[in-house]
């Protein structure tokens, strides 16, 4: 049985500068924007200010589909902060553009007990303004809804 | 036994450890030259003698606890005269130093190189409450804020990421992590100076409250107070000392990917497997040479990683390799993590794996002597140390 997410009162945010900043605030757009390169095609991540496979200067971020599958997750039991009680999931998402470019995040809206590698998710963005801190929209995933007329269930892939 | 890297050159004539516990309400200057004088003592030289330092990680630790003294801290303290020192975070894992060390001494930089790696982490933790993550300015540190934001604010939770899909896809179970821990605890029994004596079965392993599935209570080390210090020499430097110096036959410092814990092209192999290829790239020996194995356990799965990455199975295999404990005992065929390692003897944060691999190769591990009923020491040792970006090597021999 899914569980509801409920957004924390408080969540630790970062503070991008430089080309972080895209990922960071993209989804005020409600766009993920992920680093490529135009000049080999690939993206990467996280950002860098050159393309680590053909080292071309001319990158920039680029907005994805969202998309993607679970590559690895973790269920969190232990707590960290009071205001994220365990347990919550963990997960690595490979995206669906490429999968060896893999976002680090939350997944929520699930059971933990039925996640599975493999499993197909999709990002949406948490508005967070913290006093005195840079304003970010981080990126979270959650389970693409099952298409109403799948004919049967999809399992674990192979 | 081979030229190797330092040709032969650099060897280990002396080490040394701090009184070792939690909460000692000690200072880390105090354990660090605690360590070192008996480092020091043990190759039998005199501080004068030495004429090189080395440390990891050096000035700007990130956490309170976790760096107990800096080179110079040490040069100062000990009036020593040095002819070549360092320090360094970004080196090959937490024996990084060590391997500079070497290197130092075969150049003729140095002859006697003081080593040491402290902590007091479990000091740090008692002391007023756990270090904040946040950075001065109330800003996470570069390595969190890619994590921090989503409740994922240890290592527990970057590295359960990749053992769980090394458990996906290569059939790794808790029981084969368990193993790893069980391992620990039994050797620990047998260290006076280990953390966590007391017995540890696979129900007590299984039970325990979970931290970041798939890891437990028992997949994670126990931060403690302690140091750690080597003496690496010139082996010219070192005729007439009273030890028999141990060679260090080759180094393993390879780094191909980017420094990253998440993005790495196969998510079920770690930098321990480019640091383990360039140790065996620079040696004849194998790894059926090795008779004892010294391999990090911050957690279970680093241990399986290094199992895998050092060749000891086929990728993917160590699974198998775990089934039977007996080999990784103390009279199996490949003794693992003699002293405890850190899950149940303290994390020294990998120089305590140096230090146990010295111990065994002189003979002088007392009960958990590999070997001891027969009187046969180990002629071959592996230390590798370090978990997801962070990874180096070392293979020493009687030489």
């Amino acid at each position: 049985m899914a569980q509801t997410y409920t957004r924390p009162d408080f969540r630790l945010t970062p503070t991008p500068e430089g080309d972080d900043v895209a990922f960071w605030t993209g989804g005020e757009d409600d766009r993920l924007m992920v680093h490529r390169c135009r000049s080999c095609e690939q993206y990467f991540h996280p950002p860098a200010p050159a393309c680590f496979r053909c080292r071309s200067r001319d990158v920039a971020s680029e907005p994805v589909s969202g998309r993607g599958r679970v590559a690895t997750f973790t269920v969190n039991r232990q707590p960290w902060l009071p205001t994220l009680p365990p347990p919550y999931v963990i997960v690595l998402v490979e995206l669906e553009e490429q999968p060896d470019v893999r976002i680090f995040s939350q997944l929520v809206d699930v059971d933990p007990a039925e996640v599975r590698i493999g499993d197909e998710v999709e990002v949406f963005f948490e508005h967070w303004a913290p006093e005195g801190g840079t304003e970010v929209w981080l990126p979270l995933f959650r389970p693409v809804p099952p298409s109403v007329d799948a004919a049967t269930v999809p399992g674990e892939e192979a | 036994m081979s030229g190797g890297p330092f040709d032969g050159k650099a060897v280990i004539t002396g080490a040394g450890k701090s009184q070792v516990g939690r909460r000692l309400m000690r200072g880390g200057l105090d354990l660090t030259l605690e360590a070192s004088l008996r480092a020091i003592a043990d190759a039998g030289l005199t501080p004068d003698d030495i004429d090189g330092v080395a440390s990891y990680p050096g000035p700007g630790a990130p956490q309170r606890g976790f760096s107990g003294a800096d080179v110079h801290e040490v040069r100062n303290a000990l009036g020593l005269r040095t002819s070549w020192y360092m320090s360094g975070i970004e080196t090959a894992g937490q024996i990084g130093p060590v391997i500079e060390a070497c290197m130092a001494v075969t150049l003729g930089f140095a002859n006697h190189v003081l080593v040491f790696r402290s902590v007091w982490e479990s000091t740090a933790q008692a002391d007023g409450g756990r270090a904040s993550v946040l950075f001065d300015g109330g800003k996470l540190p570069p390595h969190m804020a890619w994590t921090a934001p989503f409740g994922a604010l240890s290592p527990a939770n970057w590295l359960a990421l990749p053992a769980q899909r090394y458990m996906h896809d290569h059939g790794l179970t808790r029981e084969h992590l368990g193993t790893v821990a069980l391992t620990a605890r039994r050797h620990a029994a047998l260290n006076p100076d280990a953390v966590f004596r007391d017995p540890l079965s696979m129900e007590d392993y299984l039970g325990a409250r979970m931290i970041s599935e798939p890891f437990g209570l028992y997949d994670c080390d126990v931060p403690c107070d302690g140091a750690t210090a080597v003496i690496v020499s010139r082996r010219d430097a070192a005729a007439g000392l009273p030890r028999h110096p141990l060679t260090v036959e080759s180094a393993g410092t390879g780094m191909f990917e980017r420094a990253t814990w998440d993005q790495r092209i196969d998510l079920t192999t770690m930098a321990a497997h480019d640091a383990a290829a360039t140790l065996w790239d620079r040696t004849t020996l194998t790894p059926a040479d090795v008779d004892v194995a010294q391999l990090y356990d911050g957690f279970t799965f680093l241990t399986v990683q290094w199992l895998d990455a050092l060749g000891f199975a086929a990728h993917g295999e160590v699974g198998a390799l775990l089934e039977d404990g007996a080999l990784l005992a103390l009279d199996g065929d490949l003794p693992l993590n003699t002293s405890g390692g850190q899950l149940s003897g303290g994390r020294l944060h990998g120089m305590g794996f140096l230090h146990e691999a010295c111990v065994q190769l002189w003979g002088e591990g007392q009960e958990r002597q590999v070997g001891g009923a027969v009187g046969s020491r180990p002629d071959v040792a592996v230390v590798a140390v370090g978990g997801g970006p962070v990874a180096g090597a070392m293979l020493l021999s009687h030489g």
